[in-house]
């Protein structure tokens, strides 16, 4: 039986940080015909094309500098990493090698493709978030790492 | 030069989004995968606000060829369900289900200076160079 923990339950901060990246996506389309996808827009940059690089760099370079406007404004909300060193390193390689042969992550599929109705992208986000919940709830414990 | 403001401007917004939406703190995002423990279904409204914006936007870019800046609107063609994609997106939930971080949170966790993040984030970097070695062309 799942109890929820209605005491950290934010569903109007979380419904109105996804409009954002809702609008991140559309502002990346509208104007750069480009989908919104974090793992393509990096990894691409290992088969780098003329006048397709800094783009990539500047999309990039936003996100890392987002928590310090973000800043500006107000206090960083708290960041709580739970995973081991050894943990991180393995889910990283994970992360990075699954979402290029996987051809998308939470972004490319999750929000831009469900967003164009592509099948592909419906299967490939139920299967990472069937494979998400299995190991944050199962696997992750068995192994503690 | 355009093309690189708007590339800023966006993942500015995606930054921040995740901030806000509480994606970018690898707790909240294990309180939503991790059924075992009192559960916090909260990102589930991440992707419900995401859709609903970005629905609006790819319905224009469907019908178009060219974006406001008079780029190329390149949308994936794909449309194969073939064991690269399902394999792919397996690992990819098993690093996730693993740390609770995914792509874009590890760009804005390295933002944040937070030490752990940063062994992640060299990890992904380095996975994105594995996949493109063991797919070069020769």
């Amino acid at each position: 039986m799942i109890t929820i923990d209605w005491q950290h339950f934010t569903p109007y901060l979380s419904a109105a940080g996804g409009g954002l990246i809702g609008l991140a996506a559309a502002v990346l389309i509208v104007f750069n015909g480009r989908v919104a996808g974090v793992s393509g827009i990096a990894g691409g940059l290992f088969t780098p094309a003329r006048g397709d690089v800094t783009w990539r760099l500047a999309f990039l370079m936003g996100l890392v500098i987002a928590p310090t406007l973000y800043g500006l404004a107000r206090a960083m909300p708290a960041i709580q990493i739970e995973a081991s060193t050894p943990a991180l390193i393995i889910a990283g390689l994970l992360v990075g090698v699954g979402t290029r042969f996987g051809a998308g992550c939470t972004s490319g599929h999750g929000v831009c493709g469900l967003s164009r109705f592509s099948p592909r992208a419906l299967v490939a986000t139920l299967t990472f978030m069937a494979v998400g919940f299995a190991v944050a709830s199962f696997l992750r414990h068995q192994f503690s790492i | 030069m355009m093309k690189n403001l708007t590339a800023l401007l966006s993942g500015l917004i995606f930054g921040i989004g995740l901030i806000i939406a509480g994606m970018a703190n690898p707790a909240i995002v294990l309180a939503f995968l991790d059924l075992s423990r009192p559960w916090n279904p909260s990102l589930a409204f991440v992707m419900v606000g995401a859709i609903a914006v970005a629905m609006l936007a790819f319905a224009w870019a469907k019908r178009r060829e060219r974006s406001l800046l008079n780029l190329n609107i390149s949308l994936p063609r794909a449309n194969e369900i073939d064991r690269a994609l399902l394999g792919g997106a397996a690992l990819f939930g098993a690093g996730w289900g693993l740390a609770g971080i995914c792509p874009g949170p590890a760009f804005v966790l390295l933002g944040t200076g937070a030490t752990k993040g940063i062994y992640f984030f060299a990890a992904m970097i380095a996975g994105f160079a594995l996949h493109a070695f063991l797919t070069r062309e020769r």
